[in-house]
C-alpha cells in the first residue's frame, strides 16, 4: 500500500507495511459499516407525517445488545492490533541485531553530519570519513547508528526505511537499520528545529558492495597512500 | 440544596436584596437603575453575557487562526509567492504562523467556546438555575482571559516577532532565543498560554460547583442533559491534567528568562521532561475538548429525531471511562522521541484501549437514529455531519497508536490529517450544531435556514478536499512543519505538489464560506423572525426560559424538574416530546 509510492528499501519496511495494510483492513471494515449504518438511518427514519418516533430507552439487554455486540469485537480487533504492533515495534526499535557496521549521525541548527568509519571499520580513528548531509550506505549490510544532536531537538527519519528517530542533545540514541535496495532517497528532519527547518535535506546513498569500497577508498587518500595504517 | 433555595429567592426584582442569600450572589447586589451599557455588557456577571464575551472573543480569534493558516498553506501550494493579504512568508514567518494557528485554535477557539462559552451560557440554563454560584469569579475568569488575549496578539509586533517553535513548544528550541530568535515572543506565548490555564481553572471550579449544587428542584444526578454532565467531566479531567503544564510552563518560562536549566541537557536537565508534562495535559485536553462535543450532538439529534437518548448512562460511563483512560496514554506523542523503546508497549495498549469507550460512544448516538422522526435542520445537519466525520478521524487514530505503524506515521501530515479530522469537527462542526441550535434562545430569533444550509455544504464538502489529500501526502512521507517542499526531490514527485494546491485551494473556499455564516449569525440576530421559548419542542429546561432569557433566567420562578431530559415520543403522551418541568 504505502510501497506503491515510497520505496520499501529496509529490511523492516515491508513488516511496518504489512502492519498498516492490516489497520486499514480491520478499521476500513468498522468505518464503512458504521457510516452506511448511520446513513441508512438517516434516509430509513426521515420524519413523515403522522409517524411518530418509536420511545426505546436503550436500557434493556435485549436493546442494549446493538452496541454491546459491536463494542465485544472491536476489543477483540484492538488485541488484534496491538498484538501485530508490538511484534513490529519489538523488531524495529527494541532488538538490536548484530551490526556489521556503525555509523554516526550528528543533527544541528541546520545540517546533518554523517561520520563514516572509513576502511578500518571503526569509529573515533582518524580514518573517520565526515560528510554534511550525505550518508553512504551498503546495501544488505547492518547498520548501527549512534544518534546525537548539538543544539535543538531534530529527527532522523529516512522514508524508504520507514525508520525515524529524534535525536536529543546530551544523549546518544542507538538504533539499526539494514538497507535492501541501492538507490538515493531522502533523509529528513522530521522534528521542528527552528528556521532552518525546511532546510535539513539530507540524502541516503545505498550502493552494492563494489561501489561502496571504491568509494570508502575514494575518500581515504591516506589508506590509499600508506596501505591502510594511519 | 442551599444554593437553590437562594436561587428561589431570587427572582429577578428581588435582586436588589440578595445580599442577604451569600453563596457569591452578593455580585447581584444593589442594582436597582438600569444598567449602563459597560456594565451590562462588559463587566456583566451574568452567566450568559460571560458567556457570550467568551463566544464572541473566541470568534475573533478564529479570524487570526483562519488567517494564519491561509497565509501558511498559500506559502507551500505556491512557494516564494507574495501571498495576498500578507506578502512575502519567510521561513521565520511561516513557523510563526504554524505556531500561532496550532496554539490560537486549541487554546482560544476550541478551549473558550466549547467549554468556557457553552458552559457558562447552558449550566445555569439547563440545571434550572438563576446564575452560576461564584459569579464574580466568572467574571475574573474572562477578565484574565482576555488579558491572555492581549499578551498573545502583542506578540505578534514584538522584536523578533511571534513564536515559532510549534504549540508543543519544545525544549531546547522554545527554552532558548539563540536557538528560536524570538527573545520575546517564546516567553509571551507562554505567559498567555499560562494565563489562560489560570482563566480555566476559575471557570471550571465555577461549573462543578454550580452543577453540584444549584441544580433545579426534582433534577437527580441522572436528569442531569448530557451535554452538561460532558462539560462537568471535561472541567473536571482539565483541572486535574493542567497542574503538571503550568508547573512546566513556569519552569521554562523560568528556563527563558533566568537561565535556569531545568530542560537544559548542558547543565543536567532533560528535555523530555517537558514532553512528558506537556502531554500528560496535553492527551486529557483532547477530550477534554472532545466531550462537550460529544455532548452538544446528543441534544442536537435528540431533539431532532425525536427519540430518547439511548442509554443514557452508557453514555455518561463511556464520557468518564474515556476520560480516566485520557490520562494513561500520553506518551503515545512520544514513541520516537527517545523514551525507553518497552515503554512504548504499554502507551500503545492504553492508546488502543482508549478506543473502545469512544467507538461506544459513536455507535450509542447511531442508535439513537434507529426508529426516530429525523429533521434535517441545519443544526441537525451538523450534528450528523460531527459523526459522521469523527468517525474518519477516529479510526486513523488506530494507525497512530500502533507503535509499529507510528514509526512511519510520526511527525507526517497523516497524524495532521488524523487530528485535524477530529478537531474540525469538534471545534467547527460541533459548535456550528450548538451555534445554530442555541440560536433561537440566544437571541430569540431564528438564523436563516436556506442559507445555513449553503453554509453547511460549502464547508463539509471543501473541508474533506483539504484533509482527504493530507492524509495521502501523509502516507507519501511529507512531513509537517515544512515551508518549501523544493528541497526535498522524494516529495517533489509527480502529482504530490497538486495534492498541496488542492488542499490550500480548498482551504480558500472553506474560509470564504465561513463569511456565508458570519453574515447570516450577525443579521439574524437583528433582522430573523422572532422565535418563540421552545421553537424546536424540546425537553430541557433551557427552553423553559424565555427567549432570551432575561437576567434571572427564569422570570416565573424556577422550575421544578420531573422527569429525565430526553422523553421523546414517549407512548403514553399525544405530543412527541415530555419537557422536564412539565408537570
Amino acid at each position: 500500500m504505502i510501497s506503491k509510492y515510497v520505496e520499501s528499501a529496509s529490511s523492516f519496511a515491508g513488516d511496518i507495511d504489512h502492519l498498516i495494510w492490516l489497520v486499514t483492513v480491520i478499521v476500513g471494515f468498522w468505518f464503512f459499516l458504521a457510516e452506511g449504518v448511520l446513513f441508512y438511518f438517516i434516509l430509513r427514519y426521515t420524519a413523515q407525517d403522522g409517524v411518530k418516533g418509536q420511545y426505546i430507552t436503550g436500557e434493556d439487554p435485549k436493546q442494549k445488545r446493538w452496541v454491546a455486540w459491536p463494542h465485544y469485537l472491536t476489543l477483540l480487533f484492538d488485541v488484534w492490533i496491538i498484538i501485530a504492533a508490538i511484534t513490529v515495534w519489538q523488531h524495529v526499535k527494541q532488538a538490536m541485531p548484530q551490526a556489521d557496521s556503525t555509523v554516526r549521525i550528528i543533527a544541528q541548527q541546520w545540517a546533518w553530519t554523517f561520520v563514516h568509519p572509513g576502511p578500518d571499520g571503526k569509529l573515533d580513528t582518524p580514518d573517520d570519513i565526515k560528510l554534511v548531509d550525505e550518508l553512504h550506505v551498503e546495501k544488505g549490510k547492518t547498520y548501527h547508528f549512534e544518534l546525537q544532536s548539538r543544539d535543538v531537538l531534530h529527527s532522523f527519519s529516512v522514508p524508504v526505511f520507514r525508520l525515524k528517530q529524534d535525536a536529543i542533545p546530551g544523549r546518544t540514541i542507538r538504533g539499526w537499520f539494514k538497507a535492501t535496495m541501492a538507490g538515493g532517497f531522502d533523509i529528513q528532519c522530521t522534528e521542528i528545529c527552528g528556521i532552518g527547518h525546511a532546510l535539513m535535506p539530507a540524502r541516503i546513498l545505498i550502493e552494492n558492495h563494489e561501489d561502496q569500497a571504491a568509494w570508502v577508498m575514494s575518500k581515504s587518500p591516506a589508506a590509499a597512500a600508506t596501505g591502510g595504517t594511519p | 440544596m442551599s444554593s437553590s433555595s437562594t436561587a428561589t429567592a431570587q427572582a429577578p426584582e428581588a435582586e436588589h436584596d440578595a445580599h442577604g442569600h451569600g453563596h457569591g450572589h452578593d455580585a447581584h447586589g444593589g442594582h436597582h437603575a438600569p444598567q449602563s451599557f459597560f456594565h451590562k455588557y462588559l463587566y456583566s456577571t451574568d452567566h450568559k453575557i460571560i458567556g457570550m464575551q467568551y463566544l464572541f472573543t473566541g470568534m475573533f480569534m478564529a479570524l487570526i487562526g483562519g488567517f494564519t493558516v491561509y497565509a501558511f498553506r498559500m506559502q507551500m501550494a505556491f512557494p516564494g509567492m507574495s501571498v495576498p493579504g500578507y506578502g512575502r512568508v519567510s521561513a521565520g514567518d511561516y513557523n510563526a504562523l504554524v505556531t500561532t494557528h496550532g496554539s490560537v485554535m486549541i487554546f482560544w477557539v476550541a478551549m473558550p467556546v466549547l467549554i468556557a462559552a457553552l458552559g457558562n451560557y447552558l449550566i445555569p440554563l439547563m440545571i434550572g438555575c438563576d446564575d452560576m454560584v461564584f459569579p464574580r469569579l466568572n467574571r475574573l475568569s474572562y477578565q484574565i482571559f482576555l488579558l491572555s488575549v492581549i499578551v498573545l496578539i502583542a506578540s505578534f509586533f514584538v522584536d523578533g516577532g511571534a513564536f515559532g517553535g510549534a504549540w508543543t513548544s519544545y525544549p531546547p528550541l522554545s527554552a532558548k532565543a539563540q536557538y528560536n530568535l524570538t527573545p520575546l515572543g517564546a516567553p509571551m506565548c507562554l505567559t498567555a498560554v499560562a494565563l489562560e490555564f489560570a482563566a480555566f481553572l476559575m471557570g471550571g471550579i465555577n461549573f462543578v460547583t454550580t452543577v453540584m449544587n444549584s441544580r433545579a428542584p426534582g433534577m437527580k444526578m441522572f436528569d442531569v442533559p448530557i451535554v452538561i454532565w460532558s462539560i462537568i467531566i471535561a472541567s473536571i479531567l482539565f483541572m486535574a491534567s493542567v497542574g503538571p503544564l503550568i508547573a512546566g510552563a513556569i519552569m521554562l518560562l523560568f528556563d527563558q528568562t533566568l537561565g535556569t536549566a531545568f530542560f537544559d541537557p548542558n547543565k543536567g536537565g532533560d528535555p523530555v521532561l517537558w514532553q512528558h508534562l506537556f502531554w500528560f495535559f496535553g492527551h486529557p485536553e483532547v477530550y477534554v475538548v472532545l466531550l462537550p462535543a460529544m455532548g452538544i450532538v446528543a441534544e442536537v439529534i435528540v431533539t431532532f429525531s425525536r427519540k430518547k437518548l439511548f442509554a443514557y448512562k452508557t453514555v455518561l460511563y463511556t464520557m468518564v471511562g474515556t476520560g480516566v483512560i485520557s490520562f494513561f496514554v500520553w506518551a503515545h506523542h512520544q514513541f520516537v522521541a527517545g523514551i525507553d523503546p518497552r515503554m512504548a508497549n504499554i502507551f500503545s495498549v492504553t492508546t488502543l484501549l482508549v478506543s473502545i469507550p469512544v467507538a461506544e460512544m459513536v455507535f450509542v448516538y447511531i442508535a439513537t437514529l434507529y426508529g426516530g422522526s429525523i429533521r434535517l435542520t441545519t443544526p441537525m445537519l451538523w450534528a450528523l455531519a460531527f459523526i459522521a466525520e469523527f468517525l474518519l478521524g477516529g479510526v486513523t487514530g488506530i494507525y497512530l497508536g500502533s507503535s509499529g505503524a507510528d514509526i512511519y506515521f510520526h511527525d507526517t501530515y497523516f497524524v495532521l490529517a488524523h487530528f485535524h479530522y477530529t478537531f474540525f469537527p469538534i471545534a467547527f462542526i460541533a459548535v456550528f450544531a450548538a451555534l445554530t441550535y442555541w440560536f433561537p434562545k440566544m437571541f430569540g430569533r431564528y438564523m436563516n435556514e436556506a442559507w445555513g444550509k449553503v453554509h453547511f455544504w460549502g464547508t463539509i464538502i471543501a473541508f474533506n478536499f483539504i484533509f482527504i489529500p493530507l492524509f495521502l501526502l501523509g502516507a507519501r512521507g511529507d512531513h509537517r512543519r515544512i515551508y518549501d517542499y523544493t528541497h526535498f526531490p522524494d516529495l517533489m514527485k509527480p502529482g504530490m505538489q497538486d495534492l498541496r494546491v488542492l488542499a490550500t485551494v480548498s482551504l480558500v473556499v472553506l474560509l470564504c464560506f465561513q463569511v456565508i455564516f458570519v453574515v447570516n449569525y450577525f443579521l439574524s440576530m437583528v433582522r430573523g423572525p422572532k422565535a418563540s421559548a421552545n421553537p424546536w419542542k424540546a425537553n430541557t429546561l433551557e427552553w423553559a426560559a424565555p427567549s432570551p432569557p432575561p437576567h434571572g433566567n427564569f422570570p416565573d420562578g424556577l422550575p421544578t424538574v420531573h422527569r429525565g431530559p430526553y422523553e421523546y415520543s414517549h407512548p403514553d403522551r399525544q405530543e412527541d416530546y415530555w419537557p422536564q418541568n412539565a408537570s
